[in-house]
């Protein structure tokens, strides 16, 4: 095991800023971009289902 | 024997629509467990860089993303030509599906770039050969993506994108070789992975398990914009009005 401890973990060397920024920011997105788009693809079959109520 | 299979048969959006279905849990499957054993090689076996000490650990998410975000671009110029050209509906929307995802992995390549420089160079950003072509692909998506939501017309909206892509495609080999045609601040980094060979084995080894990860990433998530698309485009024609019926 290269850390000793889990403070040795996220301090990096002394680079925790650095890579837990970049980690965190990436993570972020990667989250948020498919919960966005699954909401799309939700909200489109919704659109479909009301303008089936609505037409004759 | 069984019937071949006939590929311009999934063209049809309602056949994209079921096929990107039955694919996408697989998609996501093979993303978060190569994301995990990626993770788990980059963080837990990776040992400490000699010369940038951990800071390097970026790179398992730096070089996919930017991998990503011209490979993406490539395949967007791809489809929105085969839209453009043989009038294929689905290739037209695979390639608006593409953009959103493509600019957020050009975004993220320079935002774990610059948490890299700040450590490595001393700065958070240089106007270097490599960033600023990065950054114009960056531009290129989002000038895609608002020229395309610009025009009401869907098909003139596709055309217009379509040309865009293709021109703007000629910043990808620009951003490739940017490395080996300028003097650049980037290259340096990049050439102290590979000092220790062993070394390099497990960095080499958790960067493909990334790129693969992403890449699944990526298909799963163009591939759910697409359905979007689809049941949005397609609302009038009897599949979209089954699958809405059904709810």
């Amino acid at each position: 095991m290269i850390w000793a401890s889990w403070s040795d973990f996220w301090h990096m060397g002394g680079y925790g800023l650095y890579v837990w920024g970049a980690y965190a920011v990436c993570l972020a997105a990667m989250l948020g971009e498919p919960w966005l788009t699954r909401r799309h693809r939700r909200q489109a079959l919704q659109a479909a289902a009301s303008r089936e109520e609505t037409s004759p | 024997m069984n019937p071949p299979i006939r590929w311009s048969t999934f063209a049809a959006p309602s056949r994209f629509y079921q096929l990107a279905g039955a694919l996408n849990p697989w998609f996501w499957a093979v993303a978060v467990a190569l994301a995990i054993a990626g993770l788990y090689v980059g963080f837990l076996v990776a040992p400490t860089d000699a010369t940038q000490g951990d800071a390097y650990r970026i790179i398992f998410i730096h070089v996919p993303a930017a991998w990503m975000s011209m490979v993406l671009y490539l395949a967007m110029a791809f489809w929105a030509a085969v839209g453009w050209m043989f009038n294929a509906r689905m290739g037209s929307m695979l390639a608006r599906a593409l953009a959103p995802t493509g600019a957020m992995f050009t975004f993220l390549a320079l935002w774990t770039g610059s948490f890299w420089g700040k450590p490595a160079w001393g700065t958070w950003w240089v106007w270097d050969a490599r960033l600023t072509s990065e950054l114009i692909l960056l531009f290129l998506y989002l000038g895609f993506i608002a020229l395309q939501s610009a025009i009401d017309d869907v098909v003139r909206g596709d055309k217009a994108g379509a040309l865009l892509a293709i021109v703007g495609a000629v910043n990808v080999p620009i951003i490739y070789f940017s490395v080996r045609w300028w003097n650049t601040l980037h290259q340096g980094a990049t050439i102290s992975m590979t000092a220790a060979p062993k070394m390099a084995q497990t960095m080499l080894l958790a960067m493909l398990l990334m790129t693969f990860a992403f890449w699944a990433y990526a298909f799963a998530v163009v591939f759910t914009r697409a359905q979007a698309l689809a049941l949005e485009r397609e609302r009038d024609t009897d599949w979209v009005r089954a699958l809405a019926a059904k709810g």
